[in-house]
């Protein structure tokens, strides 16, 4: 089992869901969260204060999958997570995990069945 | 062996804790009973007086009173208080989200404070007798005050109470922006009383209540100098006397929630125009003049600071124009019911664009007036002031006086004596208050409890939750 985590623009999340969906995935976690990379920021202006905003809002999908499940979801993650066909600074990164165990609280299904 | 030691001494210094704190919920329960022990003495006291000094009113002293003046005044006075809460909106949605509570409070408690002041001295200070320099004694407590108009008005004397009450909550309100983030609140409570006491009600009594400003000739039709200048330099004098925030200029402090600002704002407009239209202290002629050239004075100052905004920065933003707004708005109250809409225009555009420099270059002073009272209340009730000196015609109001547009020195000099007069007593007036509260009980809050916020150091809640 491996679990994918990708961080991406905020808008994409709603497209990003349906392609997963259609690749087989029934299950995910989204946080919003905030951080930088080589997008940098953006700056802001209140009356005197000129401010630099660097932390920009993203969204980070998590999903665990069984192994020959990961190239999928990878490529369908990078296929909807460009905002243009060359893609552009800020579109995010995927980072991928290995997994120990998944259990499923209600029935105590342990492993891949529990997904 | 060491293990039950451990456990012993453990044991011991838990019990001391639980100790000390039942001790401290002791004395807080003493704390609770003096206070409503002393609480109902004084009202019982105070009852006996109001009993003994009721009067039955006379019929006949209310022939002149007018209902249609009397209806108008009524609203004006509850548009007038609805600017207070509007203030503790408009300021709560340009902190940071750990101080929105004690920045609403802070505006929120004046109307509780300043209205039982007004009743039980204020009002009797600003407006009681003819002295030059201050008010007596003579209407304490309402004493005697009755329904029967007073000084050829045609509203009830009462009501002429409460809305000059409305007025006095809210002045010292607009002072919290400058020292947000940082005061004391029970230092603040202190502060509110004496500022209304011996600033807001000299002042008072010098323009409105027959004092040394009104006897030279200086006009101030709904609070230039009494409500805004007064403010403004008050919050100058915070400034420098609470020192910034930390982390002022070094770290990120951008307004939490400009809806919320937007919602405070807009009904500071609404109230306005019972703000400056009530002045007239009756329906009619004076009021419509006063209401047309408050929204043109609002208008122009919004369109002039989106103007001047875009032409420096290249972007027109929300709160630019609320401050524009604020600032026109400002501008004309002293001049409301003495210029033409036209002149009300004019006024607009200086004030939007001289606030729109002076809260742009402020950092050049290098005082942290964090919301912008100086800029804007201060900067805008000095410029509106001298420029009611020019633009003030007697075309509009017969008991105003010619400006220098119309050929007359008198008036603008007159101006320019009380402006100064106003800055000067309020700033000097304000330092030394807090020169005492500082020796009493110190102004700032610890470092610790700035960076905690005030919602948690001063109130102990929080206005917003991530969960549930």
């Amino acid at each position: 089992m491996k679990k994918i985590e990708a961080i991406i623009k905020p808008y994409k999340v709603e497209e990003i869901k349906n392609s997963l969906v259609e690749v087989g995935i029934h299950g995910m976690t989204v946080t919003y969260v905030e951080g930088f990379g080589s997008q940098g920021g953006h700056k802001e202006s209140y009356r005197a204060a000129e401010i630099a905003v660097n932390f920009l809002p993203k969204i980070k999908i998590e999903v665990v999958v069984d192994d020959e499940k990961v190239d999928v979801v990878i490529e369908a993650i990078i296929k909807h997570a460009k905002t243009d066909p060359n893609g552009s600074i800020g579109d995010g990164k995927i980072f991928v995990y290995n997994i120990e165990n998944a259990i499923r609280i209600r029935t105590g299904e342990i492993g891949s069945v529990a997904l | 062996m060491t293990k039950s030691i451990n456990e012993k001494e453990t044991t011991v210094v838990l019990s001391k804790i639980k100790d000390d704190k039942t001790k401290k919920k002791e004395l807080r329960i003493k704390k609770v009973i003096i206070f409503t022990v002393v609480l109902f003495a004084t009202l019982i006291v105070g009852s006996f007086f109001a009993i003994k000094t009721t009067k039955f009113i006379n019929l006949d002293d209310l022939s002149s009173v007018n209902n249609s003046d009397t209806g108008f005044m009524i609203i004006s006075s509850i548009l007038v208080m609805l600017m207070t809460p509007a203030l503790a909106l408009f300021y709560g949605g340009m902190v940071r989200k750990k101080n929105v509570l004690g920045t609403i409070m802070q505006s929120f408690v004046a109307l509780g404070i300043v209205s039982v002041i007004w009743f039980l001295y204020g009002y009797s200070l600003a407006f009681g007798g003819d002295g030059n320099i201050i008010g007596n004694f003579n209407f304490a407590m309402l004493k005697n005050v009755s329904l029967a108009p007073s000084d050829g008005l045609t509203i009830p004397h009462q009501l002429f109470v409460i809305f000059q009450m409305m007025f006095a909550c809210l002045t010292p309100a607009l002072i919290t922006g400058a020292f947000a983030e940082r005061f004391k609140f029970k230092s603040y409570l202190l502060f509110l009383i004496l500022w209304v006491t011996f600033i807001y009600c000299p002042l008072a009594h010098w323009v409105w209540g027959g004092g040394w400003i009104s006897k030279i000739g200086g006009i101030d039709f709904a609070g230039g100098l009494v409500v805004h200048i007064a403010s403004g330099v008050a919050a100058l004098a915070c400034c420098i006397m609470l020192g910034a925030r930390k982390g002022y200029k070094t770290e990120n402090m951008p307004p939490h929630n400009l809806t919320l600002t937007f919602i405070g704002l807009m009904f500071l407009w609404v109230g306005w125009f019972g703000f400056n239209a009530g002045s007239a202290l009756s329906s009619g002629t004076l009021a419509t003049t006063a209401f047309i050239n408050t929204q043109l004075g609002a208008a122009s100052g919004l369109l002039a600071w989106l103007g001047v905004e875009c032409l420096h920065r290249g972007k027109p933003t929300v709160l630019g124009g609320m401050s524009g707004t604020l600032a026109g708005l400002v501008g004309i109250t002293p001049a409301c019911g003495f210029v033409t809409p036209i002149s009300a225009i004019v006024i607009g555009i200086i004030t939007g664009m001289i606030c729109y420099v002076l809260t742009t270059f402020k950092g050049v002073f290098n005082y942290d007036d964090s919301l912008d009272v100086i800029g804007i209340h201060g900067t805008g009730g000095i410029v509106g002031s001298i420029l009611t000196g020019i633009f003030a015609t007697t075309l509009i109001n017969s008991d105003g006086a010619n400006g220098l547009l119309y050929g007359s020195f008198k008036l603008f000099n007159a101006q320019i004596i009380s402006t100064i007069a106003s800055i000067v007593f309020s700033f000097f007036g304000t330092l030394l208050i807090l020169y005492i509260i500082d020796k009493i009980s110190g102004l700032r809050v610890s470092e610790f409890e700035e960076m905690q916020g005030l919602d948690i150091s001063q109130h102990g809640e929080n206005a917003y939750r991530l969960q549930i």
